[in-house]
């Protein structure tokens, strides 16, 4: 059982008083409200701001095209990407790299990818003895049955309803399971934020209608980018007027990435 | 119950009852709505800055420049590939300028002759072809045609020239072959060389009655590789090799 | 970036042979990850051996039973560790408990880890020791007394149904546990060989193969750790330990037998992977597959115990005199478990050191220094040797120590 504090009845810091006192705080409270209101509506909307609200993933299904035989090997497709998306400079990382095939006529295959393919290919190769080259740019092939998304121990990877296999970089715990999975060396560690990284499509230029960075630079046009299930794309076009390959198909990872003219060679 | 089995009891209690409790607090709040992921991750993909503007955004102030380069041969070659990337530029025009690549060493990046580049694509030697002068005092980068139009195939097709020219047909020039209209020169997509069609045209020379250099190698056409055209087996450009 | 790190890897990419994908260069699975099934290898491997005793009743090897226990329970207490170092964030590990995703077998391992930590090892400790707890602790005085007090949790009853009721859950927690430590180490199995991208780790006898060359580890060390032992204590049983080296051998025989298998598998189908493999296995792994692994760590052990113990019914096929035979059973529990580490380094870098384009080779440079390095990994596979110690002065596990009461046979067990 308590007992009333001493107090003066009308008084400063009296009952009366302080219940008068709860009720003005309470009607600035109301007043303010709308005003509150607005302020986190804005602030959310900035929050979503990148994403055109008018972009509707689920009608959209990515995939890319590659016609081996219009690359030339410059590089500047995996230039681009390293700029585009940040991806250290050193020669073991790389979200899309350009590989040279040389075929000998005695049987023998060299595969070489000096850098990526980022300062082009030191073109001292003999001519004599060969008898098929070419180059073939590799990236992610954003799996429709993803092997490293099968493999995530948390689910910090994952396919978007538009096709495109994404890593949370904040939810990551960095096991390596995911590199270890993908049977096309996609992925790597990212050396500062120690969270897996691959290709993402360049999923923030996509989103308001860009191609991604590759696509953009490649010179001679060997990146076709577009939606894989719609009939008027240049993707499907491209897949309508090409006999299409995927890499290691026996593996019925089910690749996105689908090559035109791709030689038997290529692993 | 046995006494074990109730304290064990209490002390499970306890445990399990924290752990899910505390699975509560600790799953993120958008994991699970779309997939088994944090939803807000693909809007923290999706957010992040563009370094390219992609060359649609050229146009809005670059248009006499852009319709230059849209009918000529580097219509394929975005500005940026050039110009390097230029979202910055885009924001803020007077800010960042795009640099201009004028030096020599960087048509080549495309444009050297590499054996594993397609046959056709514009290749040049970068030591022999106009030593020292920079690409842009002949040609415009943004309509890049040749100041002179090759007169000779071997100017873009280097490789073959280069085999015919150790092989038993070095002697003999290209259009003895291949018939070749003067436009094929100025835009070879516009007019493809012919080719020989069949087992005859070869005889022209190999036959045992044609009329020929005696110093040529002569088969009877009536029973050689009977049902096949010459170059099934022969290579034309070199065909001597094994 | 660290200029080391750099540094390394353009040192890697200088001794690559063949053509490796650009980002093969890192290798992703280093020293950490080899010594983790390592430990849990032993974990299972122990605590199989403890169920000989409980479950298949081999009365020749109770001297062991404890030991066993505690040797799985120090090995087990070590084992989340070197795969929190190797996280890239480990302050976020433990979002395998919160969000675990089912179609990963590497999500396992909180669930897996936690009952068989609690459920099985502890609980049977547990029930194993407790009447010897309350009546420690009704004996003793100071820190001891109040750790085994805790430790009873206040079940204090040891009337005769009470223990009666302990025996039974003994024996019940060892049936679960045995399927329990299959699936403890089995799992870490599964993680290699579910991997279809890699040929190297991606068949159906991984996880088998892994399993018994656990059981050969845990054996062979319980082993060790009770030669050793007992002879600083000066008690030991060689009727026990010769039972000990001929399960020994039984396990060896069956994890050789297997591994023969998936041997002469690959060379018969002989599919695309096999020339890269091949030359792995010449270049690469033959000092730690040839020579460590199946040399040393199998054959000559397995030659050594065919002879030595009595593996064929009571006697050996060729008499030693007994301090002969503790010389050659330890050493070749030692070589057992140099073979079965070896095995752990030949899966786990092995398969990373070949490209999966199929067409070239990499090296693994371990570092001395920093958390995957080599002083790491030495510091944590003498961890358990420690918390060892300490097990057993809280829960000796001797019965000839004057003042351990000696559990009582209680008639109807």
């Amino acid at each position: 059982m308590s007992t009333e504090p001493n107090r003066a009845p009308d008084g400063p810091g009296s009952p009366e008083e302080v219940s008068q006192d709860r009720r003005d705080f309470l009607k600035q409270c109301m007043a303010a409200a709308p005003l509150l209101l607005t302020c986190v509506c804005v602030a959310e909307a900035a929050a979503a701001g990148a994403t055109d609200e008018s972009y509707k993933p689920e009608e959209h299904y990515y995939g890319m095209g590659i016609d081996v035989n219009k690359c030339i090997g410059c590089g500047r497709c995996a230039d681009a990407c390293k700029t585009e998306n940040n991806v250290p400079r050193e020669p073991f990382y790389f979200r899309t790299w350009v590989e040279r095939y040389v075929l000998t006529t005695e049987g023998e295959t060299v595969v070489t990818s000096p850098n990526g393919g980022i300062d082009g290919f030191p073109s001292s190769i003999s001519e004599k003895g060969i008898l098929r080259t070419f180059f073939v740019p590799k990236l992610c092939n954003h799996c429709a049955n993803p092997p490293c998304v099968q493999v995530c121990p948390v689910g910090a990877t994952f396919i978007t309803r538009d096709g495109v296999v994404l890593v949370d970089k904040d939810y990551c715990i960095g096991c390596r399971y995911c590199i270890q999975a993908c049977p096309y060396g996609a992925r790597f560690l990212h050396p500062v934020t120690h969270t897996a990284e691959k290709c993402t499509f360049c999923y923030h230029r996509v989103v308001q209608g860009k191609v991604p960075a590759c696509v953009e630079v490649c010179p001679t046009g060997a990146r076709i980018f577009g939606d894989v299930r719609t009939r008027s794309s240049p993707l499907a076009r491209f897949t309508r007027f090409n006999e299409i390959q995927v890499l290691k198909p026996q593996l019925n990872t089910e690749p996105k990435v689908y090559y035109a003219n791709l030689d038997g060679e290529v692993r | 119950m046995p006494q074990q089995l109730n304290r064990l009891a209490i002390v499970f209690v306890i445990l399990i009852g924290s752990l899910i409790g505390a699975r509560h607090y600790l799953v993120p709040k958008t994991f699970g709505a779309l997939g088994h992921y944090r939803a807000a991750a693909i809007e923290a993909n999706a957010a992040k800055p563009l370094v390219y503007a992609g060359h649609e955004a050229c146009e809005m102030c670059h248009s006499d420049v852009v319709k230059t380069h849209d009918n000529a041969h580097h219509k394929s070659v975005a500005c940026e590939v050039c110009h390097g990337a230029q979202a910055a530029h885009v924001e803020s025009p007077t800010d960042h300028k795009p640099p201009a690549p004028r030096q020599r060493a960087f048509c080549p990046l495309c444009h050297a002759y590499d054996a594993s580049r397609p046959t056709g694509f514009p290749q040049i030697d970068p030591v022999s072809h106009n030593p020292g002068r920079p690409c842009i005092s002949c040609h415009n980068p943004h309509a890049p045609v040749p100041p002179h139009t090759p007169q000779e195939c071997s100017a873009c097709h280097g490789e073959i020239a280069r085999t015919k020219a150790l092989s038993q047909h070095a002697g003999l020039p290209c259009t003895t072959c291949h018939k070749v209209e003067e436009k094929h020169k100025i835009s070879p997509p516009l007019s493809t060389p012919s080719k020989p069609q069949n087992r005859e045209f070869c005889g022209q020379c190999h036959g045992k009655e044609a009329k020929a250099a005696a110093e040529i190698a002569r088969v009877d056409m009536s029973t050689h590789g009977e049902r096949y055209v010459c170059w099934q087996c022969h290579y034309a450009h070199s065909p001597e090799a094994k | 970036m660290s200029p080391d790190l750099v540094q390394q890897l353009a040192n890697v990419l200088r001794q690559v042979s063949g053509y490796i994908y650009p980002n093969e260069v890192e290798l992703q699975w280093g020293l950490l990850v080899v010594v983790y099934p390592y430990i849990t290898g032993l974990v299972a491997g122990a605590f199989i051996l403890a169920s000989l005793e409980r479950v298949f009743s081999v009365k020749e090897v109770e001297p062991t039973y404890r030991l066993a226990l505690l040797t799985a329970l120090a090995f087990l207490l070590v084992a989340p560790l070197p795969l929190l170092l190797h996280l890239g964030h480990p302050e976020r590990s433990f979002e395998i408990f919160l969000t675990p995703n089912v179609h990963s077998a590497m999500a396992m391992f909180g669930f897996v880890y936690a009952w068989y930590l609690a459920v099985v090892l502890l609980l049977e400790i547990w029930f194993d020791y407790r009447k010897d707890l309350v009546l420690w602790a009704r004996n003793e005085h100071g820190l001891l007394k109040w750790i085994h007090l805790i430790l009873t949790l206040g079940a204090t009853d040891i009337s005769e149904g009470a223990v009666r009721f302990d025996r039974k859950a003994v024996r019940f927690i060892t049936i679960i546990g045995i399927p329990s430590a299959f699936l403890l180490h089995g799992y870490v199995g599964f993680i290699f060989g579910s991997v279809k991208a890699n040929p190297w780790w991606s068949s159906v006898l991984i996880p088998v193969v892994f399993l018994f060359s656990a059981m050969v580890s845990g054996i062979g060390m319980v082993l060790m750790i009770y030669l050793l032992t007992g002879l600083v204590r000066r008690s030991l049983e060689m009727t026990c330990l010769d039972k000990l080296a001929s399960f020994l051998f039984y396990a060896l025989v069956v994890d050789f037998s297997l591994e023969i298998l998936d041997f002469i598998h690959r060379l018969y189908e002989a599919e695309e992977s096999i020339k890269i493999l091949g030359t792995l296995i010449a270049t690469r792994l033959f000092l730690s597959l040839v020579v460590l692994q199946a040399l040393a760590g199998t054959a000559l052990p397995l030659i050594c115990l065919a002879f030595v113990s009595p593996v064929f019914g009571r006697r050996a096929l060729v008499r030693f005199p007994e301090e002969l035979r503790r010389l050659l059973y330890l050493a070749s529990a030692t070589l057992i478990q140099i073979g079965i580490f070896s095995t752990r380094w030949n899966v786990v870098i092995g398969g990373q050191l070949f490209s999966k384009s199929l067409r070239g080779l990499t090296v693994y440079k371990m570092e001395l220094m920093g958390l995957e390095g080599f002083f790491v990994s030495v510091l944590l596979l003498a961890a358990p040797f420690l918390i060892l110690y300490i097990l057993v002065k809280i829960l000796p596990p001797w019965k000839d120590v004057p003042g351990t009461p000696v559990p009582e046979q209680v008639p109807g067990d």
